[in-house]
């Protein structure tokens, strides 16, 4: 793995100059997945801030060959472009002729919590049957940023969003989030993960070690997100870390079946700590607040026991 | 019709979607990404045994919904592949979405559209709601009277769509079950001869070129976007050419020589019917009774629909009286068919233009038969002896 100087020192592949926000997390998590192919590499990319934010025509941030289509099929997306892939090498017809006959491109789609929980399930649900050989990065940052923060089923309970505004009656979003990496796992893709950018090292790790595998891997990524979480650009990597450290993003791994908890924080720290630097938990605070915090310290604990018991385990 | 002596043609009766099914082995494209729906699910069942028997080294993406289908196509073609698909009816309204994408971003891509109405209420028989629903959406669109034409067109449109001065996707368009399940004795061309005649696909700049980057797909502002558009309409309307100079090589090797526009006995006709597909070949059954009582009836048949040829109706329409453009979908205006109202416009500044009316007929596979083309005839006779058209549009048969 590379230390921090040598991935100073690395070609950036994902340039600066893009009209992404100050503070947020996708381009630390982008550049440190490209890197980690270490060898030529093709990227798609669904609609939301990412695509939105990297090519404005005619400029773009993208290093690597790179193309968007939609919103809800950047899986499907990679399926053909992968395909194309293996009948140009069986016919002999690539473009670039592979470094060796071991050493394929690698391809990689990226998509936000919106394009890849709920409009873009199908699509990944598909690929990933399929076996295709690539890497599906979730960024997730909890909403649909990119059209003004509506909730998606990765928004936390009790998040205010433009979708489940914190009214006087409906205290924010009701519904728990979808588990997807534990979905994703259901379809026994031979590697699965969650990251985050806070930990650029365990992030590099796992995204090396899907690129590294034939067939189809995923992973779900923390990204924090100034604009919707009404935070502090200058607290995201904090907030990122904060999240795990309260095990409400547990980083963990499912490798050929095999569930391995990445991070146990010491000392797990109380949700309120999370929750209070975020302005989208803002009601959470007020007199009748504490109830909705207690459930979601409880939904966490749970989880958090569950993985713990199965830390180690062949879990499929 | 051309010698075709040359060709080491063969004939076989076949079904359309056998037909299909073998012009895209012989094609052997590079990504098939496939969904199943009547009335076309046996192309791609047919093609999945030339994929079993290792007779194609096409990639088979048994994807899990049309719109993926499209946009895995979309995703090879952009790596530098030749990508085709097939489907119908609701396959196709689900693929909506990626249509515009794929002529957006001018991708060759070929799908085999075999013709079905669309719910509700649910229906799986032929008629032209599908095509007609996509026919804005920048894909050339190729019609077929026989199982002949659809195998034909097949290899055309892969030409059509891959030609440098083109490159915008193609459909191939077939009725469904009238053509897609009738069987018909064709002629058929060698393997090598297909191939021969496709050629190698080779993108200029394929996503899978990792020594030159590009970016595809990129967001454009209101600045740049209105130039993208029109680019593509030029490219579009500049198609024609290359479908006429396609049509005309295929008949040089093959025998079977394509234009825009198929007419039959319009010559000297004074009354016209304008239809699209199977229904044609029924209309030219007619056509022979009447003629045969010295009546003067004729038939244009479009095989283009998108681009529209509009230059080439005005000009065989010449002369003629009156006109019923027959229409297998409804685009409920309230004011006709889809093709009603672009024959009809086309026709808007020929000094001397015919009456022109408008039939919607056979939805839902319901029948088209000669006795509904000699009372379509008989009316256009009486269109031209009163000079006056009683009723303008109206559903026919129902
Ligand atoms: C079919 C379709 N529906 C809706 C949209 C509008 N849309 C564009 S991006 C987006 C939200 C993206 O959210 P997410 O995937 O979470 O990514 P983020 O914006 O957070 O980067 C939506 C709803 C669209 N482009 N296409």
């Amino acid at each position: 793995m590379a230390t921090l100087k040598e991935l100073a020192g690395q070609e950036e592949l994902f340039s600066g100059g893009h009209r992404l926000c100050a503070g947020c997390g996708i381009p630390p998590i982008v550049r440190l997945v490209l890197r980690s192919a270490k060898g030529p590499v093709v990227a798609t990319t669904a609609t939301g801030c990412l695509e939105v934010g990297s090519t404005i025509y005619p400029y773009t941030s993208w290093k690597v060959p790179w193309m968007h289509s939609a919103f809800e099929n950047a899986a499907a997306t990679i399926s053909g472009i992968e395909s194309a892939y293996k009948a140009l090498k069986r016919k002999g017809r690539l473009p670039v002729k592979p470094v060796s006959d071991d050493k394929d491109t690698k391809f990689i789609a990226f998509g936000g919590d919106g394009g890849t929980y709920d409009i873009g399930l199908q699509a990944l649900s598909g690929a990933m049957e399929r076996g295709h050989n690539f890497l599906y990065v979730c960024y997730d940052n909890g909403a649909y940023m990119n059209t003004g923060i509506q909730r998606s089923s990765a928004t936390p309970l009790g998040s205010a969003t433009t979708t489940s505004p914190a009214g006087s009656v409906i205290p924010g979003k009701e519904e728990y989030r979808k588990d997807i990496t534990r979905i994703m796992v259901a379809h026994r893709s031979p590697y699965v993960a969650q990251a985050s950018p806070h930990n650029w090292k365990d992030l590099e790790k796992k995204a090396a070690r899907a690129l590294e595998i034939n067939g189809p891997t995923f992973l779900n990524v923390m990204s924090p997100c100034p604009l919707g979480w009404y935070s502090k650009p200058e607290d995201s990597i904090a907030l990122a870390k904060l999240s795990t450290d309260t095990c409400f993003w547990p980083l963990y791994e499912v490798d050929e079946g095999v569930l391995k908890i990445s991070y146990k924080p010491k000392e797990k720290k109380p949700i309120g700590d999370w929750l209070k630097l975020q302005g989208r938990f803002k009601h959470l605070f007020k007199p009748g607040g504490e109830e909705i915090i207690e459930k979601i310290q409880l939904d966490i604990d749970t989880n958090w026991e569950r993985l713990l018991d199965m830390d180690g385990k062949l879990i499929f | 019709m051309a010698d075709n002596t040359a060709s080491k043609t063969k004939n076989s009766a076949l079904t359309g979607n056998s037909a299909m099914a073998l012009a895209m082995k012989q094609i052997d494209p590079d990504v098939c990404a496939v969904y199943p729906i009547t009335p076309s699910t046996t192309v791609i069942e047919e093609f999945s045994s030339y994929v079993a028997d290792g007779a194609v080294e096409t990639e088979f993406v048994t994807v899990e919904s049309e719109h993926s289908a499209m946009s895995a196509c979309i995703g090879a073609s952009a790596a530098g592949g030749r990508a085709m698909t097939a489907t119908s009816s609701q396959g196709l309204a689900l693929m909506w979405e990626m249509l515009y994408i794929a002529s957006g971003m001018r991708l060759p891509i070929i799908m085999t559209t075999v013709n079905r109405a669309l719910a509700a209420p649910i229906n799986i028989h032929c008629d032209h709601s599908d095509s007609m629903g996509a026919r804005d959406s920048g894909w050339i669109q190729l019609y077929s009277e026989t199982v002949q034409e659809a195998y034909d067109n097949l290899f055309q449109a892969v030409k059509i769509a891959e030609d440098e001065r083109v490159l915008l996707p193609v459909m191939v368009c077939l009725d469904g079950f009238i053509t897609s399940h009738a069987i018909e004795v064709l002629s058929l061309i060698t393997d090598d001869e297909a191939k021969d005649f496709v050629g190698d696909y080779t993108a200029k700049h394929p996503l899978l070129d990792t020594d030159n980057p590009a970016s595809m797909g990129a967001l454009a502002l209101p600045d740049t976007y209105m130039d993208f558009k029109h680019v593509q309409s030029d490219a579009i309307a500049a198609s024609k050419e290359v479908v006429i100079e396609v049509g005309k090589e295929f008949g040089k090797r093959f025998g079977r020589e394509y234009g825009l526009i198929d007419t039959y006995q319009l010559e000297d006709a004074d009354v016209a019917i304008v239809i699209l597909n199977s229904a044609a070949g029924t209309t030219r059954v007619a056509i022979d009774e009447l003629r045969a009582k010295g009546l003067k009836v004729g038939l244009l048949k479009p095989r283009l629909f998108r681009p529209f040829p509009h230059a080439e109706m005005v000009e065989a329409l010449k002369g003629v009286k009156a006109v019923c453009v027959l229409d297998r979908a409804d685009s409920f205006s309230g004011f006709g068919g889809p093709l009603f109202n672009e024959v009809r416009s086309a026709l808007y500044d020929m000094e001397d233009r015919p009456k022109i009316m408008g039939r919607i007929y056979g939805l839902g596979g319901k029948d088209y038969t000669t006795e509904n083309a000699v009372a379509i005839y008989e009316a256009l006779f009486d269109v031209v002896k009163t000079g006056k058209i009683d009723t303008l549009n109206d559903y026919m048969g129902s």
